[in-house]
C-alpha cells in the first residue's frame, strides 16, 4: 500500500518536473527541474528492486552530468530563451506531433501487456551489486570493454573540442566571420538602395 | 491501484513524450541536450521495469551501458556547445547556419 | 535505532562545537555557546538580495544541508547486538527481534550511496553562487563546483582499493572484512589510498588548504556572501556535517570502524557492553579526524587555483589509479 502511494508520489513528481523543464525559459531552472526528475526516477528504481542502479543513477546523472551542465550554464552566463518571432505555428505542430508520439508509445506498450502481472520474486539475486558485477564481467564482457573504449574516445574528443585555438587560428575564424557579415550588410544596403 | 508493469511503462511513455516535445520546443542547444537526457531516462525506466518483472539482470546492465553513453555524450556535447559559444556568442541552434548557403 | 538517532543529534552539536575553542562566556567552559549562536542566527534579520533568483536562492541551503545529513542513515555506528532478549519491552515491541544492527538502514551499496549523496551536495553551493547574482558568489560557486568535480574522481578511485580488498560495498561488510583480514585495519595495505582519500576529502569539504570557494581574502566569503541569518547557518552546518561524513568514511574504510582489537576477549561479541565500547571507540576515532581537520586549518596556507587543479588532475588522480592497479595485481595473486 505504501509502495503504491510512493510510486504515484514519485511518478507525479517526475512528470511535474519534466513538464517544468520543458516549460521554463531559463536554462538553469530547466536543469534544476531535470535533477528533480532524476532523483524521482532513482527513488522509483529503489521500489523496483534495483538499488545499485538507483545509486548509480544519482551518482552519474545528478552528480556528474547535470553538474557539468549547470557548470556550463553558469560559465556561459546564458540568457533566457527568446520567444520565437517567426514560424510560430510550429508550436502547434510540435504539440500535435508529441500527442501522436504519446499515442504510439502507449499503443506499443498496450501490445506488450501480455507480460507478467505480478513481479517475480527477485529479492535473492537481481539488483544486488554482486550479481550485476558477475554478469558484467562474464557474460557481457565485450560490451563493457566497448563502453570503456567509447568513454576514452569521449574524453579525448572533449579535450580536443574545448581546447583554446592558437591566436593565429582564432584570428582566421573571426576574420572569415566578419567578412561574411560585412558582405551580408552590403547586400542589405544594396536592397534598400534600390 | 497496485502499480503493475503497465503503470511503469505508461510513466516511461509520458516522460519520453515530454522529452521529445521538449527537443522540438527548445531552441538553445543545452535545453535540447537536457531533453535528450530525459528521453534516455524514460527508456532506462522501461529497462528496469522489465528487468524487475522478468527477473533478469540484463536490463539493469543495459541501463548501465546507457548511462555510460549518456556520460560520453555529455562530455562531447558540452564541448561542442562551448566551442560553438566561443565562435558565435550564442547557444541558439538557429545560429548554427554556417553551412546553409 | 534509538541509539543511532541520539548519536545523530549529538553529532550535529559536536560539529558545531569543534570549530570553537575560544568561547567561554556562555555556560561552563562555553558549552552552551553553539545554542547561543543558533539563537542569534534565528533572530537575525534575513536579508534577501534584490536581484537574486528567489526560488533557487531559497532552495540552495536546503539542498546543501539535506545532502549533508542524508548519508547518516547508512553509517555503521556499532556492531550488531545479538545476545539480548528484547521481549521485556512493553506492547510486544521486542517480539521477534533477535538482531539489532546499530545502523539506521542497511543498504547493499552503502559506499556508493555516500558518494552519490555527497556529489549531489555540489548543487547547494553552485546554485547558491548563481542565484545570489553577485560576482563574488558566482566566482565562489564556479570554483567550488570545478574543484568538487575534480576531486571526486580521485576520491572514488582511492576507495576502489578498499572495496576490492573487502569484496563488498556494504559499510558494515567492509568493517567485518577488516576484522577477518590479517591486517586488522585497511590503512596498512592501503596507505596510498588512505592518503589520497584524506587529501581529496579535505578538498571535497572545502576546508583549508583547499578552501578557495570561500577564500575570505579574495572573494569576501565565496558562495555564501549574500546569505545571512538562518540560511547562512544552514550552509555552516552543512559544512561541518560534511566534515563529519568524510571522517566517518575514513574511519570505516581505513581504520576498522567501530572495531577495537582484543575487545572480543573481554566482552562477548554481540552483547551490549561490547557494542557500547565499540561505539565509543568509533566516536573517538572520528573525533581524532575532526581534530586533524582543525589542526590542518590552523597550520597550512591556501593553494592557488591553478595549483589546485594541477595537483588534483596530474598528481592525485594518477596516484589513485596506480594504487587501484597495484591492488588488482596483489588481490589476483593472493586469490590464485
Amino acid at each position: 500500500m505504501i509502495g503504491t502511494a510512493l510510486f504515484f508520489l514519485f511518478a507525479g513528481f517526475a512528470i511535474a518536473c519534466a513538464v517544468s523543464m520543458v516549460y521554463q525559459k531559463n536554462p538553469l531552472y530547466s536543469a534544476v527541474s531535470l535533477v528533480g526528475v532524476f532523483v524521482a526516477l532513482s527513488c522509483i528504481y529503489v521500489t523496483l528492486a534495483a538499488p545499485f542502479i538507483a545509486v548509480v543513477q544519482i551518482l552519474i546523472y545528478a552528480g556528474a552530468i547535470m553538474v557539468l551542465v549547470i557548470f556550463v550554464i553558469m560559465l556561459l552566463n546564458l540568457d533566457e530563451d527568446k520567444p520565437l518571432t517567426r514560424l510560430r505555428y510550429l508550436y502547434a505542430v510540435g504539440g500535435g506531433l508529441g500527442l501522436i508520439l504519446l499515442v504510439q508509445t502507449m499503443f506499443i506498450f498496450y501490445a506488450v501487456l501480455r507480460a507478467p502481472k505480478d513481479p517475480v520474486d527477485t529479492s535473492q539475486t537481481a539488483g544486488k551489486s554482486l550479481s550485476i558485477g558477475q554478469a558484467m564481467y562474464t557474460e557481457y564482457l565485450l560490451p563493457v570493454e566497448i563502453v570503456g573504449i567509447m568513454l576514452l574516445m569521449a574524453i579525448i574528443g572533449g579535450v580536443i573540442l574545448v581546447r583554446r585555438l592558437e591566436p593565429g587560428q582564432l584570428k582566421l575564424v573571426v576574420d572569415s566571420e566578419l567578412d561574411k557579415r560585412h558582405e551580408e550588410e552590403e547586400k542589405d544596403d544594396y536592397r534598400i538602395a534600390f | 491501484m497496485e502499480p503493475s508493469l503497465a503503470t511503469y511503462l505508461a510513466l516511461s511513455g509520458i516522460l519520453f513524450t515530454i522529452g521529445a516535445v521538449g527537443v522540438i520546443y527548445k531552441r538553445n542547444a543545452i535545453g535540447m541536450f537536457m531533453c535528450i537526457e530525459l528521453m534516455l531516462n524514460a527508456v532506462n525506466l522501461t529497462f528496469i521495469a522489465f528487468s524487475r518483472y522478468y527477473a533478469d539482470t540484463t536490463g539493469q546492465l543495459f541501463v548501465f551501458m546507457v548511462m555510460s553513453v549518456a556520460a560520453a555524450e555529455a562530455a562531447v556535447g558540452l564541448g561542442i556547445i562551448i566551442s560553438f559559444f566561443r565562435n558565435r556568442i550564442s547557444v541558439d541552434v538557429d545560429d548554427a547556419s554556417i553551412l546553409k548557403n | 535505532m534509538i541509539v543511532a538517532y541520539t548519536v545523530l543529534a549529538e553529532r550535529k552539536v559536536l560539529g558545531w562545537i569543534q570549530g570553537r575553542i575560544g568561547p567561554n562566556r556562555v555556560g561552563p567552559w562555553g558549552v552552551l555557546q553553539p545554542f547561543a549562536d543558533l539563537l542569534k542566527f534565528i533572530l537575525k534579520e534575513d536579508l534577501v538580495p534584490d536581484k537574486s533568483t528567489k526560488f533557487i536562492y531559497f532552495l540552495a541551503p536546503l539542498v546543501a544541508l539535506t545532502c549533508a545529513l542524508l548519508p547518516i542513515v547508512v553509517y555503521p555506528f556499532g556492531p550488531t547486538i545479538t545476545t539480548v532478549d528484547w521481549s521485556f519491552l512493553p506492547y510486544g515491541l521486542g517480539d521477534g527481534i533477535t538482531r539489532l544492527p546499530l545502523t539506521i538502514a542497511q543498504i547493499d551499496v552503502g559506499v556508493l550511496f555516500v558518494l552519490a549523496i555527497t556529489s549531489v551536495g555540489v548543487y547547494g553551493i553552485a546554485l547558491a553562487g548563481w542565484s545570489s547574482n553577485s560576482k563574488y558568489s558566482l566566482m565562489g560557486g564556479l570554483r567550488s563546483s570545478a574543484q568538487m568535480i575534480s576531486y571526486e574522481l580521485a576520491m572514488g578511485a582511492s576507495i576502489l582499493g578498499v572495496v576490492m580488498l573487502a569484496g563488498t560495498l556494504d559499510l558494515n561488510g567492509i568493517i567485518y572484512a577488516q576484522i577477518t583480514s590479517p591486517f586488522r585495519w585497511f590503512i596498512i595495505p592501503q596507505i596510498i589510498g588512505f592518503v589520497v582519500f584524506l587529501i581529496a576529502a579535505f578538498a571535497e569539504t572545502n576546508r583549508v588548504p583547499f578552501d578557495l570557494p570561500e577564500a575570505e581574502t579574495e572573494l569576501v566569503a565565496g558562495f555564501h556572501t549574500e546569505y545571512s541569518a538562518l540560511k547562512f547557518a544552514l550552509f555552516f552546518m552543512a559544512e561541518y556535517v560534511n566534515m563529519f561524513t568524510v571522517s566517518v568514511m575514513c574511519v570505516v574504510l581505513f581504520l576498522g570502524g567501530w572495531y577495537v582489537p582484543g575487545l572480543g576477549r573481554i566482552f562477548e561479541p554481540g552483547s551490549i557492553p561490547y557494542a557500547a565500547v565499540s561505539h565509543v571507540a568509533f566516536i573517538g576515532k572520528i573525533c581524532a579526524f575532526l581534530f586533524l581537520y582543525i589542526w590542518v586549518r590552523g597550520t597550512l596556507p591556501r593553494f592557488r587555483f591553478d595549483q589546485l587543479m594541477n595537483f588534483g588532475w596530474k598528481f592525485l588522480l594518477p596516484v589513485a589509479l596506480g594504487n587501484v592497479i597495484l591492488t588488482i595485481i596483489v588481490v589476483y595473486f593472493l586469490n590464485s
